[in-house]
């Protein structure tokens, strides 16, 4: 297995300094620089610096993954790269454009929640966004019939939601999201809500998924063994505002599944990410139990 | 049938045995009531004669009115003060104590401008209906979750089409429990109202029998009305049924 290559002492400027650095051969997808999310002061909450600065290349078709302590600012890192939330500070950009305010084409999103349509059943949950865009019946027919495959839900296409496990549930929202063919995937702890066992079988459908479509993705998670399991690079997150403490990678090959958890790397992985955020969940411990006072 | 649906009309048929023998055989006076195979007659020779059609028109009308316009109303004005969160904070008073406002205080007034019309009894039946019909479907806006509107955003959909598309199913539990509410309303608004003033429906007609002593007249019309609200209750509950069955709610 190949050797893990950490950067140990990286602070957010070294880091900042190597992200620059990225080697020509690696078309840079999408990228953060400067950016910074502060929430303005609201109802008597005093304003909260939630993000940055941070500086972020993804590299077209690597599986990145962010692991931080809880409220860190994972998801609103999520949210700017999605174009769902403005920056206060800084650019973001997708494929080269600015993105301002609206979800680019070309990105999907999947959300810790179940957000499958339970009105629809799974295959018009799968059809539901080709529709509104138009496509022709022919085009969406194939493309459905093609996700439902590629995610195992060709049984269950006449099925609602509410027939489904929630393990099965979060594929609907992962097939919906593959239906639209999108080149930057982001996934928002899409398996928060599941059982061990189901998320390293998910873990493994998405590392099986990534591989076919060829798309970028970053993953959001608290799981440690999961961004060690599944990404090329792992950032790891400083309590709030958050910045990257480091990003470590992982050099796994490409086509591995979750039996790599037996690795002897994977073992020091996990433990360099634990070491690096331990103080700091520590001290987004200690700010919740100071708020709860 | 499940055991429940045969214990229900088991329950049903032996209360209805009770009071006809109770009344045939001279246990109650037929002056408090009369056998309930006589009231089936009695509703039946109503629709036979075609005498009781032009109240049944009259108050199926009212109720049909009354319910659209605060189906559609309540709904509009639901979505609009959901999307206001002061102006429903200004308002949340008067919906809570709503129901506790004599409506029917005003029906002299409405009779003053309307006259002898059947619009006094429709005013009076959509004021009872509206308000469930706002208050549901705010309820049910307030429910939609977060990633619901996440997800349109991400689909790149227009306000429009969200509202289309995504709010309005997302809800539709709620807003239906808010038709089904707006519909008894409408019903009970029409027949109280009926009872009053009005010289026309079903209420009128057992109003008018009430007062003439024609106690088969009153219950047939009691009857009439009674199942009339039953079969409308059921084919909605029908359809609320399906509704949440299909979404795991039910």
């Amino acid at each position: 297995m190949a050797a893990l290559i950490s950067k140990e002492g990286a602070g957010p400027n070294a880091l900042s300094r190597e992200l620059h650095s990225t080697p020509p051969f690696a078309e840079v997808h999408s990228c953060l620089r400067g950016v910074s999310k502060v929430y303005p002061e609201r109802a008597g909450n005093p304003a909260l610096h939630a993000l940055g600065p941070i500086d972020l290349d993804l590299k077209k078709g690597e599986f990145f993954a962010v692991v931080g302590p809880s409220g860190c600012g994972k998801s609103t890192l999520l949210e700017v790269l999605a174009g769902l939330s403005n920056v206060t500070e800084g650019t973001v950009t997708f494929e080269g454009n600015a993105i301002t305010g609206r979800v680019p084409d070309g990105v999907g999103v999947v959300f810790q929640e179940d957000a499958s349509f339970p009105w629809l059943t799974v295959w018009d949950n799968l059809a539901f966004g080709l529709r509104r865009r138009g496509m022709d019946a022919g085009s969406i027919r194939s493309r459905v019939k093609d996700a439902l495959a590629l995610t195992g839900l060709s049984d269950f296409a006449k099925a609602y939601p509410a027939q489904l496990s929630g393990g099965m549930r979060q594929r609907v929202c992962i097939a919906r999201t593959l239906v639209t063919e999108p080149r930057l995937i982001l996934l928002d702890e899409p398996f928060g809500a599941l059982d061990q066992q189901t998320r390293l079988l998910m873990g493994d459908e998405v590392l099986r998924l990534w591989r076919e479509t060829g798309a970028t993705i970053l993953l959001i998670t608290h799981a440690l063994d999961e961004a060690a399991m599944l990404a090329d690079r792992v950032g790891a997150m400083s309590s709030r505002p958050g910045r990257f403490l480091d990003v470590i990678e992982t050099n796994w090959p490409k086509d591995r599944d979750s039996r790599i958890a037996s690795a002897e790397s994977f073992g020091r992985i996990t433990g360099r990410l634990w070491s690096l955020l331990r103080n700091e969940s520590r001290n987004a411990m200690g700010a919740a139990a100071g708020k709860l006072k | 049938m499940t055991r429940a649906n045969l214990l229900q009309i088991a329950v049903f048929a032996a209360l209805f045995g009770l009071l006809e023998l109770g009344t045939q055989m001279g246990w109650i006076s037929r002056f408090t009531i009369i056998p309930p195979s006589e009231m089936v007659t009695g509703a039946y020779n109503l629709f036979a004669s075609g005498k009781i059609v032009p109240d049944f028109v009259s108050t199926m009308w009212s109720v049909i009115v009354a319910s659209l316009l605060a189906i559609a109303t309540g709904f509009v004005a639901g979505a609009m003060v959901h999307s206001l969160p002061q102006l429903r904070r200004t308002l949340d008073p008067f919906f809570a104590s709503y129901y506790a406002v004599p409506i029917f205080a005003f029906y002299p007034l409405f009779i003053f401008i309307f006259g002898l019309t059947d619009i006094p009894k429709m005013i009076i039946a959509y004021f009872y209906a509206v308000v469930a019909m706002m208050i549901n479907t705010m309820n049910g806006l307030d429910r939609m979750p977060a990633v619901y509107s996440k997800t349109a955003r991400v689909l790149r959909m227009s306000g429009t089409a969200k509202t289309f598309w995504v709010t309005l199913p997302a809800a539709m539990p709620y807003v239906f429990t808010g038709v089904k509410l707006a519909i008894a309303y409408a019903f009970l608004g029409t027949i109280a109202a009926e009872f009053i003033l009005s010289t026309s429906g079903l209420g009128h007609a057992i109003s008018f029998a009430y007062l003439n002593f024609d106690n088969n007249g009153l219950y047939s019309n009691i009857l009439i009305v009674l199942t009339l609200s039953v079969v409308l209750n059921m084919v909605l509950f029908y359809w609320e049924r399906i509704l949440l069955t299909r979404r795991g709610l039910a």
